[in-house]
C-alpha cells in the first residue's frame, strides 16, 4: 500500500469522529426536550408531570455534560442504535438499514446512466470536434446541469406516465420502476460527466504520448480508447466521487415525488413529525457512505494512475 | 508619478483591451443568453411590487384552475391566485434567497479564508479542519438535516444553506490569499508600516475580489437549486408566500389537469439556473488571461 493511503486510511477515523460529532451537535440545536418528548408519546400524548420529565432525564443521561452524552451516543452508535423515534418508538437505526438498499439503489442506477451515457458522449464529442454530435452533447450538457432532478421527476411522470402511460408514476421492486427516478436523477450527473470528459480527452490527445502512440503505428482505436482515454478518466473518476454527493442528496427529492421507499421519505416524514433522531441518524448514515465512496474512487484513482505509486516507490 | 512615465503608456492599452473583451463578451451569444435571461429574472423581482398585477397570495376559491386567458395570462392556481403574479413575485422570493444566501457564504468565506490562509499555523489547521468536516457530508443531505431541525421557514434556510456551503469557497479563498501573501504589494506594505488588518483588507481582499466573484456568478446556479430543492420539500418558504420552488410542489397534485402549474415554475428555474451558468462560463473565459479575443 502506498504511503498515500496508508495516510487516507489514517485520518478515516479522525473524519468518523468529526462527522458523528456534528450530527451528535444537530440534535442539540433541536427544539424540544427528548425526555418530554418521549414521556408524552408513551404518556398518548398527555403533557408529563415535570417530575416525571426530571426523572426521565436524569435516567436517559440528559443531564451529563455534553462530551460525555457524545461519547455515550456514538458507542452506542457503533453498536448499531441510533435511538428510537419520537413518534413510534422504532429503532432508527433498524428502518434506516431497512430503507438503505432502494436509495442506494437508485443512486447507483443513476450514476451508472451517467457515466454510460456521459463518458462516451464526452469521448465522441472530442473526437469529432465541431460536428452535429459534438454541438448536441454540449447543449446536452447546458441543459442537464441547469434542470433540477425533480423538475425533470415531475416532467418524465408527467410525460411518460400520465401522458403517454408507458411506465409506472409510483412504485418499487420491479425493473420498470426504478426508470424514470433513475433517469431524472441521472441528468446532472450526465451533464459534468459528459462535460469534463470531453475538457479531458481533447487535453489528453494533444499530448506527446498520443503522437508517440501513432508514430508506432498503433492503430486509432488503440490510441483512443486505451491511451487517450485512460489518462482522460483520471478526473472524471474524482468528479464521481463527489457527485456521489449530489446523488446522495437528489434522491432524497426525487424519492419524495416517485413514492420510493428509501430514506429520503422517512427523513422527510421525520422532519414534518419533528422527529429530530430520524434526522440525525440520516445525516450520519449517509456522511459515512460518502466518506466510504470517496476512498473508494481515491483507490480506484490510484489504481487507474499507476504513477502515483511508482513515483513514492522510487523516490 | 511622473516619475514612472511607462504607467501612462500602459493604462491606454489596458483599458482598450478591457473594450475589446467587453464586447466580446457581449458577441458570445452563451454570455449574451445568460445575461438575458439573469437580467430578466432581476427586472422580475425589482419591479414585482410596482407591476400592474394581481395580489400573488389572496386566495379566491372561486377563480381557481382557470386556463390562461386576457385576464389570467398563465390561468390561475389551485388557490385561484394569478400564476403570472405569482411567477413574478416568486423570481423575488427565489432570487432574493440565493442572492442572500451567497452574500452570507462569501462573508464567512472570505473571513475564514483570509484569516487561516494569512496567519497560518494552528489557526489555520483548526478552520481547515472544520472546512474538510463540512466536506466530508454531501451538502444538500447536511442541508436538508439542517433546515428539517430549526423547521421549516425561509430564514432557517439561509441559515441551512449558509452554514453548509460556505466551506468550500472557504478553502479556495485560503488558496488565494496563500498565494497573495507572497506577493511584493505585501512586502511592501508590510514595510511601510501597516497592520494587518489593513494588509488584508485593503491589499489582499481587493485583489482576490475579482476571481472571487467569478466564481460566486458561477455557483449562483448551483445555490438557487438547492434553495429551490428545500422549498420543494416544504422547508422554505411557507405558503401562501410565491417561491418558484414551493410553487413546483404545489403543482404536483394537479400534474394531470392543469400541467401548465408545472412548467411555469419548472421553466422559470431552469432558467434561471441556465442564465447563471452561461453567464458564468461567460465571465470565466472572459477573466482568462490566455483567452484571445477574438
Amino acid at each position: 500500500m502506498s504511503g498515500y493511503l496508508a495516510r487516507r486510511f489514517a485520518t478515516l477515523p479522525l473524519l468518523l469522529v468529526g462527522i458523528s460529532f456534528i450530527s451528535f451537535l444537530l440534535l442539540n440545536f433541536a427544539p424540544g426536550d427528548a425526555a418530554e418528548i418521549t414521556l408524552r408519546r408513551q404518556n398518548g400524548g398527555i403533557t408529563p408531570s415535570p417530575e416525571a420529565v426530571v426523572a426521565l432525564r436524569e435516567e436517559l443521561g440528559l443531564n451529563a455534560p455534553l462530551p460525555l452524552r457524545y461519547f455515550r451516543w456514538v458507542s452506542d452508535a457503533v453498536q448499531g442504535d441510533l435511538g428510537e423515534s419520537y413518534r413510534s418508538g422504532g429503532s432508527i437505526a433498524g428502518e434506516l438499514a431497512r430503507r438503505l438498499p432502494a436509495t442506494l439503489l437508485l443512486a447507483s442506477v443513476s450514476m451508472a446512466i451517467g457515466v454510460a451515457v456521459g463518458v462516451p458522449l464526452g469521448v465522441f464529442a472530442a473526437l469529432k470536434r465541431g460536428s452535429i454530435l459534438d454541438t448536441t452533447s454540449r447543449f446536452l450538457a447546458l441543459f442537464g446541469a441547469a434542470v433540477p432532478s425533480y423538475v425533470m421527476a415531475l416532467l418524465l411522470m408527467l410525460v411518460f406516465a400520465v401522458k403517454l402511460d408507458w411506465l409506472p408514476a409510483i412504485g418499487y421492486g420491479e425493473p420498470k420502476n426504478i426508470v424514470l427516478p433513475a433517469v431524472a436523477l441521472s441528468f446532472g450527473v450526465m451533464a459534468q460527466l459528459m462535460r469534463l470528459t470531453r475538457a479531458t480527452m481533447l487535453e489528453s490527445l494533444s499530448q506527446d504520448y498520443i503522437r508517440t502512440a501513432r508514430a508506432k503505428g498503433l492503430n486509432e482505436l488503440t490510441v483512443t480508447w486505451r491511451h487517450a482515454l485512460r489518462n482522460a478518466l483520471l478526473p472524471v473518476a474524482t468528479v464521481m466521487g463527489t457527485s456521489a454527493g449530489h446523488l446522495l442528496g437528489g434522491a432524497v427529492i426525487v424519492e419524495i415525488i416517485f413514492g420510493w421507499p428509501g430514506v429520503g421519505q422517512f427523513v422527510i416524514v421525520g422532519i414534518s413529525q419533528r422527529d429530530y433522531p430520524v434526522v440525525q441518524g440520516f445525516v450520519l448514515y449517509l456522511a459515512v457512505i460518502f466518506l466510504l465512496v470517496n476512498l473508494a474512487v481515491d483507490m480506484l484513482y490510484r489504481w487507474l494512475d499507476p504513477r502515483l505509486t511508482f513515483s513514492r516507490q522510487a523516490a | 508619478m511622473s516619475a514612472f512615465p511607462q504607467a501612462n503608456v500602459r493604462l491606454p492599452a489596458l483599458s482598450s483591451d478591457m473594450q475589446r473583451r467587453i464586447r466580446w463578451l457581449l458577441r458570445d451569444p452563451g454570455s449574451l443568453i445568460g445575461l438575458t435571461l439573469v437580467t430578466i429574472a432581476i427586472l422580475m423581482a425589482l419591479l414585482a411590487p410596482i407591476l400592474p398585477l394581481d395580489n400573488p397570495t389572496e386566495i379566491a376559491l372561486e377563480n381557481r384552475l382557470l386556463p390562461a386567458s386576457s385576464e389570467h395570462f398563465l390561468g390561475t392556481d389551485h388557490m385561484g391566485r394569478d400564476e403570472l403574479s405569482r411567477l413574478v413575485h416568486g423570481a423575488r422570493a427565489t432570487l432574493g434567497l440565493a442572492s442572500l444566501s451567497l452574500l452570507i457564504i462569501m462573508g464567512i468565506a472570505l473571513l475564514v479564508g483570509a484569516v487561516s490562509g494569512y496567519y497560518g499555523g494552528w489557526l489555520d489547521t483548526g478552520l481547515m479542519l472544520i472546512v474538510d468536516l463540512l466536506l466530508a457530508f454531501p451538502s444538500l443531505v447536511l442541508g436538508i438535516a439542517v433546515a428539517g431541525i430549526l423547521g421549516p421557514s425561509i430564514l432557517n434556510v439561509i441559515i441551512a444553506v449558509s452554514a453548509v456551503w460556505w466551506a468550500g469557497y472557504a478553502r479556495v479563498i485560503r488558496g488565494m490569499v496563500l498565494s497573495a501573501r507572497q506577493r511584493e504589494y505585501v512586502d511592501a506594505a508590510r514595510a511601510v508600516g501597516a497592520t494587518d488588518v489593513r494588509i488584508v483588507v485593503f491589499h489582499i481582499a481587493r485583489n482576490i475580489l475579482g476571481p472571487f466573484i467569478v466564481l460566486a456568478t458561477l455557483d449562483m446556479g448551483f445555490i438557487i437549486l438547492g434553495i429551490a430543492g428545500l422549498s420543494f420539500l416544504g422547508l422554505g418558504a411557507q405558503p401562501p408566500t410565491a417561491e418558484w420552488g414551493a410553487m413546483l410542489n404545489d403543482s404536483r397534485a394537479y400534474m394531470q389537469t392543469d400541467p401548465g402549474l408545472l412548467l411555469v415554475p419548472g421553466i422559470a428555474i431552469f432558467g434561471l439556473v441556465l442564465g447563471f451558468n452561461l453567464l458564468g462560463d461567460g465571465i470565466r473565459d472572459f477573466m482568462d488571461p490566455t483567452n484571445r479575443y477574438r
